[in-house]
Protein backbone atom coordinates (compact mmCIF):
# COMPACT_ATOMS: atom_id res chain seq x y z
CA UNK A 1 0.00 0.00 0.00
CA UNK A 2 1.30 3.40 -0.91
CA UNK A 3 0.65 4.72 2.54
CA UNK A 4 2.81 1.97 4.05
CA UNK A 5 5.59 2.59 1.58
CA UNK A 6 5.58 6.26 2.40
CA UNK A 7 5.71 5.51 6.08
CA UNK A 8 8.60 3.05 5.59
CA UNK A 9 10.47 5.58 3.54
CA UNK A 10 9.72 8.15 6.20
CA UNK A 11 11.16 5.78 8.79
CA UNK A 12 14.33 5.30 6.79
CA UNK A 13 14.65 9.01 6.34
CA UNK A 14 14.13 9.47 10.06
CA UNK A 15 16.95 6.93 10.67
CA UNK A 16 19.23 8.84 8.38
CA UNK A 17 18.30 12.10 10.03
CA UNK A 18 18.91 10.62 13.47
CA UNK A 19 22.38 9.48 12.42
CA UNK A 20 23.10 12.95 11.10
CA UNK A 21 21.83 14.54 14.31
CA UNK A 22 24.03 12.21 16.38
CA UNK A 23 27.02 13.09 14.23
CA UNK A 24 26.32 16.81 14.60
CA UNK A 25 25.84 16.40 18.36
CA UNK A 26 29.18 14.55 18.63
CA UNK A 27 30.90 17.29 16.64
CA UNK A 28 29.27 19.90 18.87
CA UNK A 29 30.42 18.07 21.99
CA UNK A 30 33.96 17.92 20.66
CA UNK A 31 33.78 21.60 19.83
CA UNK A 32 32.56 22.33 23.35
CA UNK A 33 35.38 20.22 24.81
CA UNK A 34 37.94 22.10 22.73
CA UNK A 35 36.42 25.46 23.57
CA UNK A 36 36.25 24.47 27.25
CA UNK A 37 39.99 23.96 27.31
CA UNK A 38 40.69 27.60 26.49
CA UNK A 39 37.65 29.83 27.03
CA UNK A 40 36.96 30.95 30.57
CA UNK A 41 34.96 34.09 29.79
CA UNK A 42 31.24 33.67 29.24
CA UNK A 43 30.64 33.40 25.52
CA UNK A 44 27.15 34.89 25.56
CA UNK A 45 26.87 38.35 27.06
CA UNK A 46 23.10 38.54 26.67
CA UNK A 47 21.96 37.74 30.19
CA UNK A 48 18.36 37.14 31.18
CA UNK A 49 16.99 37.61 34.67
CA UNK A 50 15.29 34.46 35.93
CA UNK A 51 12.09 36.51 36.15
CA UNK A 52 11.73 35.89 32.41
CA UNK A 53 11.48 32.15 33.09
CA UNK A 54 8.66 32.47 35.63
CA UNK A 55 5.11 31.60 34.65
CA UNK A 56 2.92 34.64 33.87
CA UNK A 57 1.07 34.04 37.16
CA UNK A 58 4.27 34.09 39.23
CA UNK A 59 5.56 37.13 37.33
CA UNK A 60 2.34 38.95 38.14
CA UNK A 61 2.70 37.92 41.78
CA UNK A 62 6.28 39.24 41.87
CA UNK A 63 5.35 42.64 40.48
CA UNK A 64 2.33 43.02 42.77
CA UNK A 65 3.77 44.51 45.96
CA UNK A 66 0.89 43.22 48.03
CA UNK A 67 1.08 39.61 46.93
CA UNK A 68 4.90 39.51 46.74
CA UNK A 69 5.70 37.82 50.04
CA UNK A 70 9.22 39.23 50.01
CA UNK A 71 7.66 42.61 50.77
CA UNK A 72 6.83 41.36 54.27
CA UNK A 73 10.57 41.35 55.01
CA UNK A 74 11.03 44.72 53.33
CA UNK A 75 8.40 46.20 55.62
CA UNK A 76 10.01 44.55 58.62
CA UNK A 77 13.43 45.88 57.60
CA UNK A 78 12.07 49.39 57.36
CA UNK A 79 10.93 49.12 60.99
CA UNK A 80 14.31 47.73 62.10
CA UNK A 81 16.13 50.59 60.39
CA UNK A 82 13.91 53.23 62.00
CA UNK A 83 15.04 55.28 65.02
CA UNK A 84 13.21 53.44 67.85
CA UNK A 85 15.34 50.41 68.70
CA UNK A 86 14.06 48.69 71.85
CA UNK A 87 17.57 47.95 73.17
CA UNK A 88 18.47 51.61 73.43
CA UNK A 89 21.39 51.17 71.02
CA UNK A 90 21.96 53.74 68.31
CA UNK A 91 19.56 53.13 65.46
CA UNK A 92 20.66 52.70 61.85
CA UNK A 93 18.73 55.86 61.04
CA UNK A 94 20.62 57.96 63.61
CA UNK A 95 23.73 57.79 61.37
CA UNK A 96 22.22 57.12 57.96
CA UNK A 97 19.22 59.43 58.26
CA UNK A 98 16.48 58.84 55.75
CA UNK A 99 17.42 55.55 54.10
CA UNK A 100 15.29 56.36 51.06
CA UNK A 101 17.85 58.98 50.06
CA UNK A 102 21.07 57.98 51.87
CA UNK A 103 20.93 54.25 51.04
CA UNK A 104 19.21 54.56 47.67
CA UNK A 105 21.78 52.79 45.47
CA UNK A 106 24.11 51.26 48.06
CA UNK A 107 23.12 47.68 47.22
CA UNK A 108 24.08 48.13 43.55
CA UNK A 109 27.74 48.71 44.51
CA UNK A 110 28.20 45.79 46.91
CA UNK A 111 30.18 43.63 47.51
CA UNK A 112 33.15 45.95 47.68
CA UNK A 113 36.55 45.94 49.38
CA UNK A 114 36.62 47.50 52.83
CA UNK A 115 39.24 50.25 53.07
CA UNK A 116 39.92 49.38 56.72
CA UNK A 117 40.32 45.60 56.54
CA UNK A 118 41.11 45.05 52.85
CA UNK A 119 38.52 42.29 52.81
CA UNK A 120 35.61 41.88 50.41
CA UNK A 121 32.35 42.76 52.20
CA UNK A 122 28.78 42.37 50.99
CA UNK A 123 25.60 44.01 52.29
CA UNK A 124 25.18 41.42 55.05
CA UNK A 125 28.77 42.04 56.12
CA UNK A 126 28.32 45.82 56.09
CA UNK A 127 25.24 45.58 58.29
CA UNK A 128 27.05 43.37 60.79
CA UNK A 129 30.11 45.65 60.79
CA UNK A 130 27.81 48.57 61.61
CA UNK A 131 26.15 46.58 64.37
CA UNK A 132 29.45 45.65 66.00
CA UNK A 133 31.42 48.88 65.62
CA UNK A 134 28.69 51.56 65.79
CA UNK A 135 25.79 50.02 67.65
CA UNK A 136 27.66 47.68 70.04
CA UNK A 137 25.28 44.89 69.13
CA UNK A 138 26.11 41.25 68.33
CA UNK A 139 26.24 40.41 64.61
CA UNK A 140 23.10 38.93 63.08
CA UNK A 141 23.29 35.35 61.84
CA UNK A 142 23.08 34.70 58.12
CA UNK A 143 19.48 33.78 57.13
CA UNK A 144 18.08 35.14 60.40
CA UNK A 145 14.82 36.95 59.76
CA UNK A 146 16.29 40.21 61.05
CA UNK A 147 19.30 40.17 58.71
CA UNK A 148 17.08 39.12 55.80
CA UNK A 149 14.68 41.93 56.64
CA UNK A 150 17.47 44.54 56.64
CA UNK A 151 19.06 43.25 53.42
CA UNK A 152 15.65 43.01 51.74
CA UNK A 153 14.78 46.56 52.73
CA UNK A 154 18.13 48.04 51.68
CA UNK A 155 18.23 46.09 48.41
CA UNK A 156 14.65 47.07 47.65
CA UNK A 157 15.69 50.73 47.89
CA UNK A 158 17.83 50.12 44.78
CA UNK A 159 15.00 48.53 42.83
CA UNK A 160 15.13 49.45 39.14
CA UNK A 161 18.70 50.74 39.33
CA UNK A 162 21.51 49.05 37.40
CA UNK A 163 24.07 46.87 39.16
CA UNK A 164 27.39 48.72 39.32
CA UNK A 165 30.00 46.78 41.29
CA UNK A 166 33.68 47.59 40.88
CA UNK A 167 36.18 44.98 39.76
CA UNK A 168 39.12 47.36 39.59
CA UNK A 169 41.93 48.09 42.05
CA UNK A 170 41.73 46.06 45.26
CA UNK A 171 38.60 44.25 44.03
CA UNK A 172 40.40 42.70 41.05
CA UNK A 173 41.92 39.78 42.97
CA UNK A 174 38.52 38.87 44.47
CA UNK A 175 36.86 39.12 41.06
CA UNK A 176 39.43 36.74 39.59
CA UNK A 177 38.95 34.33 42.48
CA UNK A 178 35.21 34.39 41.76
CA UNK A 179 35.81 33.84 38.08
CA UNK A 180 37.96 30.81 38.87
CA UNK A 181 35.22 29.38 41.08
CA UNK A 182 32.72 29.95 38.26
CA UNK A 183 34.73 27.89 35.80
CA UNK A 184 36.15 25.26 38.17
CA UNK A 185 34.57 21.81 38.10
CA UNK A 186 33.32 20.64 41.48
CA UNK A 187 31.31 17.95 43.22
CA UNK A 188 30.54 14.35 42.37
CA UNK A 189 28.78 15.50 39.20
CA UNK A 190 32.00 17.29 38.24
CA UNK A 191 30.27 20.38 36.91
CA UNK A 192 31.25 24.04 36.96
CA UNK A 193 28.74 26.89 37.27
CA UNK A 194 29.49 27.83 33.67
CA UNK A 195 28.37 24.46 32.31
CA UNK A 196 24.75 25.15 33.22
CA UNK A 197 24.54 28.91 33.55
CA UNK A 198 26.50 29.94 30.44
CA UNK A 199 26.05 27.03 28.06
CA UNK A 200 22.60 25.66 28.84
CA UNK A 201 20.57 28.71 29.79
CA UNK A 202 16.89 28.32 28.98
CA UNK A 203 17.03 24.53 28.89
CA UNK A 204 15.30 22.33 31.44
CA UNK A 205 16.88 20.84 34.54
CA UNK A 206 14.18 18.61 35.98
CA UNK A 207 11.08 20.82 36.10
CA UNK A 208 12.87 24.14 36.21
CA UNK A 209 14.51 26.34 33.59
CA UNK A 210 18.23 26.98 33.86
CA UNK A 211 18.82 30.69 34.45
CA UNK A 212 21.77 32.89 33.49
CA UNK A 213 22.57 33.27 37.21
CA UNK A 214 21.73 36.97 37.27
CA UNK A 215 21.70 37.84 40.99
CA UNK A 216 19.49 40.95 40.79
CA UNK A 217 16.50 39.31 42.49
CA UNK A 218 18.21 38.39 45.77
CA UNK A 219 17.33 38.26 48.59
CA UNK A 220 14.47 36.40 46.92
CA UNK A 221 11.36 34.61 48.10
CA UNK A 222 11.84 31.07 46.87
CA UNK A 223 8.79 28.83 46.77
CA UNK A 224 10.96 25.80 47.52
CA UNK A 225 12.15 27.47 50.72
CA UNK A 226 8.79 28.95 51.64
CA UNK A 227 10.72 31.95 52.90
CA UNK A 228 13.06 34.72 51.86
CA UNK A 229 16.69 33.68 51.37
CA UNK A 230 20.05 35.23 50.56
CA UNK A 231 22.12 34.78 47.41
CA UNK A 232 24.58 32.67 49.40
CA UNK A 233 21.81 30.28 50.39
CA UNK A 234 20.96 29.99 46.70
CA UNK A 235 24.59 29.26 45.87
CA UNK A 236 24.57 26.47 48.46
CA UNK A 237 21.51 24.98 46.74
CA UNK A 238 23.44 24.83 43.45
CA UNK A 239 26.46 23.25 45.15
CA UNK A 240 24.19 20.71 46.80
CA UNK A 241 22.77 19.97 43.34
CA UNK A 242 26.16 19.03 41.93
CA UNK A 243 26.99 17.18 45.17
CA UNK A 244 29.91 19.41 46.03
CA UNK A 245 31.25 20.29 49.44
CA UNK A 246 29.29 23.33 50.58
CA UNK A 247 30.98 26.58 51.56
CA UNK A 248 29.75 28.49 54.59
CA UNK A 249 27.26 31.33 54.17
CA UNK A 250 29.32 34.52 54.05
CA UNK A 251 32.54 32.59 53.32
CA UNK A 252 35.32 34.21 51.23
CA UNK A 253 34.48 31.79 48.39
CA UNK A 254 30.83 32.85 48.18
CA UNK A 255 31.79 36.52 48.55
CA UNK A 256 34.17 36.22 45.59
CA UNK A 257 31.53 34.39 43.58
CA UNK A 258 28.95 37.03 44.53
CA UNK A 259 31.29 39.73 43.22
CA UNK A 260 31.87 37.80 39.99
CA UNK A 261 28.14 37.19 39.46
CA UNK A 262 27.29 40.83 40.08
CA UNK A 263 30.12 42.14 37.92
CA UNK A 264 29.00 39.76 35.17
CA UNK A 265 25.51 41.23 35.45
CA UNK A 266 26.65 44.88 35.78
CA UNK A 267 23.99 47.09 34.20
CA UNK A 268 21.13 44.68 34.92
CA UNK A 269 18.28 46.27 36.89
CA UNK A 270 17.83 45.37 40.57
CA UNK A 271 14.52 43.63 41.27
CA UNK A 272 14.73 42.32 44.84
CA UNK A 273 12.76 40.90 46.50
CA UNK A 274 12.06 38.64 43.53
CA UNK A 275 9.99 35.50 43.45
CA UNK A 276 11.79 32.33 42.47
CA UNK A 277 10.72 28.72 42.21
CA UNK B 1 10.34 36.79 64.37
CA UNK B 2 12.71 38.12 67.01
CA UNK B 3 11.81 41.41 68.59
CA UNK B 4 9.77 42.58 65.63
CA UNK B 5 6.01 42.02 65.59
CA UNK B 6 4.62 39.74 62.89
CA UNK B 7 4.34 41.70 59.68
CA UNK B 8 0.98 41.73 57.94
CA UNK B 9 -0.50 43.67 55.06
CA UNK B 10 -4.12 44.53 54.38
CA UNK B 11 -5.22 46.28 51.22
CA UNK B 12 -8.81 47.47 50.91
CA UNK B 13 -10.45 50.74 49.90
CA UNK B 14 -11.03 53.37 52.60
CA UNK B 15 -14.31 54.48 51.09
CA UNK B 16 -17.25 52.78 49.43
CA UNK B 17 -20.88 53.47 48.50
CA UNK B 18 -23.64 51.63 50.34
CA UNK B 19 -24.32 48.33 48.65
CA UNK B 20 -20.94 48.29 46.89
CA UNK B 21 -18.78 45.14 46.91
CA UNK B 22 -15.53 45.80 48.79
CA UNK B 23 -12.57 43.69 47.72
CA UNK B 24 -10.00 42.85 50.40
CA UNK B 25 -6.58 41.26 50.08
CA UNK B 26 -4.36 40.38 53.03
CA UNK B 27 -1.04 38.74 53.67
CA UNK B 28 0.65 37.69 56.92
CA UNK B 29 4.17 36.56 57.74
CA UNK B 30 3.97 33.09 59.29
CA UNK B 31 6.11 29.95 58.76
CA UNK B 32 3.05 27.62 58.82
CA UNK B 33 5.04 24.75 60.34
CA UNK B 34 3.19 21.54 59.54
CA UNK B 35 4.86 19.38 62.19
CA UNK B 36 5.70 16.85 59.50
CA UNK B 37 8.92 16.44 57.57
CA UNK B 38 9.99 14.41 54.56
CA UNK B 39 12.21 12.16 56.67
CA UNK B 40 9.46 11.47 59.19
CA UNK B 41 11.38 13.10 61.99
CA UNK B 42 9.27 15.74 63.66
CA UNK B 43 11.74 18.42 64.54
CA UNK B 44 9.23 21.14 65.37
CA UNK B 45 5.70 20.93 66.71
CA UNK B 46 2.92 22.07 64.41
CA UNK B 47 2.36 25.80 64.37
CA UNK B 48 0.04 27.07 61.67
CA UNK B 49 -2.43 29.91 61.55
CA UNK B 50 -5.70 28.22 62.45
CA UNK B 51 -8.18 30.92 61.65
CA UNK B 52 -8.57 34.30 60.06
CA UNK B 53 -11.77 36.01 61.14
CA UNK B 54 -12.90 39.34 59.79
CA UNK B 55 -15.60 41.42 61.40
CA UNK B 56 -17.23 44.53 59.94
CA UNK B 57 -19.24 46.80 62.17
CA UNK B 58 -18.87 44.13 64.92
CA UNK B 59 -20.42 41.39 62.76
CA UNK B 60 -18.41 38.54 61.27
CA UNK B 61 -18.25 38.85 57.48
CA UNK B 62 -15.51 36.36 56.67
CA UNK B 63 -13.84 33.40 58.32
CA UNK B 64 -11.19 31.02 57.02
CA UNK B 65 -10.01 27.82 58.73
CA UNK B 66 -6.49 27.19 57.52
CA UNK B 67 -4.97 23.73 57.10
CA UNK B 68 -1.39 22.41 57.38
CA UNK B 69 -1.17 22.06 53.60
CA UNK B 70 -1.39 25.81 53.11
CA UNK B 71 1.86 27.57 52.11
CA UNK B 72 3.85 29.76 54.46
CA UNK B 73 2.97 33.46 54.66
CA UNK B 74 -0.62 32.85 53.58
CA UNK B 75 -2.42 35.24 51.23
CA UNK B 76 -6.20 35.64 51.46
CA UNK B 77 -8.55 37.53 49.17
CA UNK B 78 -12.30 37.95 49.68
CA UNK B 79 -15.09 40.49 49.33
CA UNK B 80 -18.02 41.78 51.35
CA UNK B 81 -20.84 44.26 50.82
CA UNK B 82 -20.52 47.76 52.30
CA UNK B 83 -23.48 48.88 54.43
CA UNK B 84 -22.51 51.41 57.09
CA UNK B 85 -19.40 53.35 58.11
CA UNK B 86 -17.42 51.29 60.60
CA UNK B 87 -14.30 49.36 61.46
CA UNK B 88 -13.13 46.19 59.73
CA UNK B 89 -11.12 44.02 62.09
CA UNK B 90 -8.84 41.17 60.98
CA UNK B 91 -7.75 38.58 63.55
CA UNK B 92 -5.28 35.79 62.77
CA UNK B 93 -4.79 33.12 65.48
CA UNK B 94 -2.09 30.44 65.32
CA UNK B 95 -1.60 27.11 67.13
CA UNK B 96 0.36 28.81 69.92
CA UNK B 97 -2.54 31.18 70.52
CA UNK B 98 -0.67 34.18 69.12
CA UNK B 99 -3.17 36.80 67.94
CA UNK B 100 -2.35 39.28 65.22
CA UNK B 101 -4.90 42.04 64.80
CA UNK B 102 -5.29 44.62 62.05
CA UNK B 103 -8.02 47.25 61.90
CA UNK B 104 -9.15 49.41 58.97
CA UNK B 105 -11.91 52.02 58.84
CA UNK B 106 -14.38 51.91 56.00
CA UNK B 107 -16.33 55.09 55.29
CA UNK B 108 -19.60 54.42 53.50
CA UNK B 109 -21.41 57.10 51.52
CA UNK B 110 -25.19 56.55 51.27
Amino acid sequence: MPVDRISVRGGLMACGLRAAVVAIALLAMMAVAIAGATAAEPTDSRLTSATAFLSPELRAEQSDDLRNRGMLWVEQGEKLFAPNTPSGAAACASCHGDAKTSMRSVATRLPSVSSTTGQLVNLEGRINTCRQTRQNLPPLAYESDQLLALTAYLTHLSKGQPLAVSTEGPARVFFERGQTLWTERQGQLNLACTHCHDRNVGRKLRGDTISSAVPTGYPAYRLEWQTLGSLHRRLRACQLGVRAELFDLGSPEYLALELYLKARANGERMEAPALRR
Amino acid sequence: MGSVPRTHRVIMPEQARAGEIVRVRCLIQHPMITGHSATGANTQPRNIIRTLTVSYDSRQVFRADLMPGIAANPYTAFAFRATVTGYVEFVWIDDQGERTVATRRLTVAP
